[in-house]
C-alpha cells in the first residue's frame, strides 16, 4: 500500500469516528443539564467527605493533607462513574434503531466503538475543570505546570476510554437495560473501593493490596496523583502507569469493536 | 449462475438458522434495478431476518448474496457502501435535530465537506423537512421521522435501499404521504427498493413486484397482478395473503416480535 493510501484510511477513519463524537457533542449542547449534574458528586466527596476524613491521621501514606490526597481520586472516580453507564446509551441506542443505522454504514467497527470512547473522554474533561476549579479553591496544592496539566488531560481521555468502552463490552454482553443497572452498580462500587482513590494501598489488607493491583482505577489514581499535586511522591512510576492504562483501554477497545456489532442480532 | 445485466440484488439458496430453525430458508431471489420490491408474509415469517442478512447486519448461515456487483459475505464494506437501510425500529436520533442526523449519515459514509451541505438541503427539500431542520427530532410526527429516516438512507445515493415496514405505526394521510415520497426517491435517483410489510393495500400500490414469505420460504413471487390472476379473476392481495399461509392463523409472533412492534408504533405517535 502506498503511503497516501495510508493517510486516506487513517483521515477516512478518524473523520468517522469523529462523526460519532460530534453528535454527542450536539446533544450536550441541545442539554447541558447531564454535564452539571455530574459536577454535583464530586463536590460532595470533596467537601463533606473530604472534610471529615481530613481529620482522621494515618489516612495518608505521607505527610500530605488528606484533601490533598483525596482530590485526583475523586476526579478518578468521576471520571469512572461518567463512563461506566456508556453501555446503557448503547442500550438505549441498540433497543430504538440508531445501532442498526451506524452499523449498516461503511464506518468501520472500531472507529464506531472508539466514536464514543472519545465522547467519553471529552465528558471526564469538563469533570476535571470543576474538580480543579474546586480543589484549588480549596487549597489543595495543585501543579499548575502546562505540562502536567496537560499529562492530566491525556490520562483523564485513556481513563474515559478504557471504562466506557469496558461499559460498552459490559452491554454487549448483557443486552437489556435492567441487567446493566444491576451489574453497573455492582461493577462500580468494587473498582471505586478495591483501588487507592480515597486510602492508600498501605492501609489494604493484603487479599485486597492484590487485588488493587489489577485493578486499573488504581492505576490512573497513582498517576493523577503524581501529576497533579506538587511535591507528590511518585509511587508506583509515571511511565508504568501510562503503559498499563494504554495497553487496557487498547484491548477494550478491540473487544468492544468485536461485540458491537453482534448487539445487532 | 443466471444473473441478468439488470439484476441488483441475487441470492443463492439464502439461508439463515437460529439453532435448528430455519429462520430463512433457502431463498432464491433476483431483483432488478429500479424495482420497488415488496416481501409479505406473516410475522415470524422470516421478512426482517432476510433483509438484516442482505443489510450485513447478520451473518449468513447458508448460500450468499449478492449486491450492486459484491458478495455479502466477502465484502460487507463493499456492500454498506451501495445500501441504505431504513430499519423497522426508529433510527433517527430524537435527541438531534433533523438536519444534525443528515450530518451524522453524511459523514459516516464519507461525503467530503464540500458537498455534505448541498446533500443535507436537497434531502431536506425531498423530503420536505426544509421548514422543520433545526427543530430537535423528539418533537417530529411520526410521518415527519419516517420521512428524515428515507432522507437519512439516501444521503449517499445508494443503488439500493432497504425499508423494513415502512408505514407502521403511521397514519393514512403519513401513509400516501410516505409511499409518494417511496416513488419519488425511485423515480429520481433511480434506487432500487426493497420493502417488506404487512400491509397488502402498501404492497399492491407501492410495489413492482411481490415476494411471498412463509416459514423462511419464498412461496410465490410475481406481481401484484400475477399473484392474484393465479386465484383466479376476483381474488384480492389479501386473498393471496391467506391462500399462501394455507389459512393457517398466522404463526404466534414471539414476544420480542410483538414488543419491537409495539414500541415503534408508541415512539411514532
Amino acid at each position: 500500500m502506498r503511503i497516501h493510501d495510508i493517510i486516506k484510511k487513517a483521515h477516512n477513519f478518524f473523520s468517522q469516528s469523529w462523526a460519532i463524537t460530534a453528535a454527542e457533542l450536539w446533544k450536550l449542547r441541545h442539554d447541558p443539564t447531564e454535564l452539571m449534574t455530574r459536577a454535583i458528586q464530586p463536590l460532595l466527596w470533596l467537601l463533606l467527605f473530604g472534610q471529615v476524613m481530613a481529620r482522621v491521621r494515618g489516612m495518608t501514606p505521607g505527610n500530605e493533607k488528606y484533601l490533598d490526597f483525596l482530590a485526583p481520586g475523586i476526579l478518578a472516580q468521576s471520571v469512572l462513574f461518567a463512563a461506566i453507564f456508556y453501555g446503557i446509551g448503547a442500550i438505549w441506542e441498540r433497543d430504538l434503531g440508531i445501532l442498526n443505522r451506524y452499523l449498516v454504514s461503511p464506518a468501520p467497527r472500531t472507529a464506531l466503538v472508539l466514536g464514543k470512547a472519545y465522547a467519553a473522554a471529552i465528558r471526564g474533561l469538563v469533570q476535571a475543570v470543576i474538580v480543579y476549579i474546586a480543589a484549588f479553591l480549596m487549597g489543595v496544592d495543585l501543579n499548575l505546570n502546562v505540562l502536567n496539566i496537560a499529562g492530566v488531560a491525556v490520562l483523564i481521555g485513556i481513563g474515559s476510554a478504557l471504562f466506557s468502552m469496558f461499559s460498552l463490552i459490559i452491554a454487549c454482553i448483557v443486552r437489556t437495560r435492567e441487567r446493566f443497572m444491576g451489574i453497573g452498580q455492582v461493577l462500580t462500587m468494587p473498582i471505586f473501593f478495591a483501588s487507592n482513590a480515597i486510602y492508600p494501598i498501605s492501609l489494604m489488607p493484603q487479599w485486597l493490596k492484590i487485588v488493587s493491583l489489577g485493578n486499573p482505577l488504581t492505576y490512573e489514581v497513582d498517576a493523577l496523583r503524581t501529576l497533579m499535586l506538587t511535591g507528590m511522591i511518585d509511587h508506583m512510576n509515571l511511565s508504568y502507569d501510562f503503559m498499563i492504562l494504554t495497553g487496557m483501554t487498547f484491548i477494550m477497545i478491540f473487544i468492544a469493536a468485536y461485540l458491537y456489532p453482534r448487539m445487532a442480532y | 449462475m443466471q444473473n441478468s445485466p439488470s439484476s441488483i440484488i441475487a441470492t443463492y439458496d439464502l439461508t439463515k438458522c437460529f439453532g435448528h430453525h430455519l429462520a430463512v430458508d433457502h431463498v432464491n431471489l433476483n431483483i432488478h434495478k429500479g424495482e420497488i420490491f415488496g416481501l409479505i408474509g406473516p410475522n415470524g415469517s422470516g421478512k426482517s431476518t432476510l433483509i438484516k442478512m442482505l443489510t450485513t447486519l447478520l451473518p449468513i448461515s447458508e448460500g450468499h448474496a449478492v449486491i450492486a456487483g459484491y458478495n455479502v459475505k466477502a465484502e460487507p464494506n463493499k456492500v454498506r457502501e451501495h445500501i441504505g437501510y431504513v430499519p423497522q425500529l426508529l433510527s433517527s436520533d430524537g435527541s438531534l435535530t433533523g438536519r444534525e442526523n443528515l450530518r451524522l449519515s453524511a459523514r459516516l459514509y464519507l461525503i467530503s465537506a464540500a458537498e455534505q451541505n448541498m446533500r443535507i438541503d436537497q434531502a431536506l427539500d425531498m423530503m420536505g423537512l426544509t421548514d422543520h431542520a433545526d427543530e430537535l427530532v423528539q418533537h417530529y410526527s411520526g410521518g415527519m421521522i419516517r420521512r428524515l429516516e428515507l432522507g437519512q438512507g439516501m444521503i449517499h445515493r445508494p443503488d439500493v435501499i432497504f425499508m423494513d415496514e415502512p408505514s407502521v405505526g403511521l397514519d393514512p394521510i403519513a401513509r400516501h404521504a410516505v409511499w409518494d415520497y417511496i416513488k419519488r426517491l425511485r423515480d429520481e435517483m433511480n434506487s432500487t427498493i426493497l420493502i417488506t410489510t404487512h400491509f397488502m393495500d402498501e404492497a399492491e400500490t407501492l410495489c413492482d413486484r411481490i415476494g411471498i414469505l412463509n416459514k423462511g420460504r419464498l412461496e410465490s413471487i410475481g406481481t401484484p397482478q400475477e399473484l392474484k390472476q393465479q386465484l383466479g379473476k376476483n381474488a384480492t392481495m389479501d386473498d393471496v395473503f391467506i391462500h399462501i399461509n394455507n389459512a393457517e392463523a398466522s404463526q404466534p409472533a414471539d414476544y420480542s416480535d410483538i414488543s419491537r412492534e409495539r414500541r415503534h408504533f408508541n415512539a411514532h405517535s
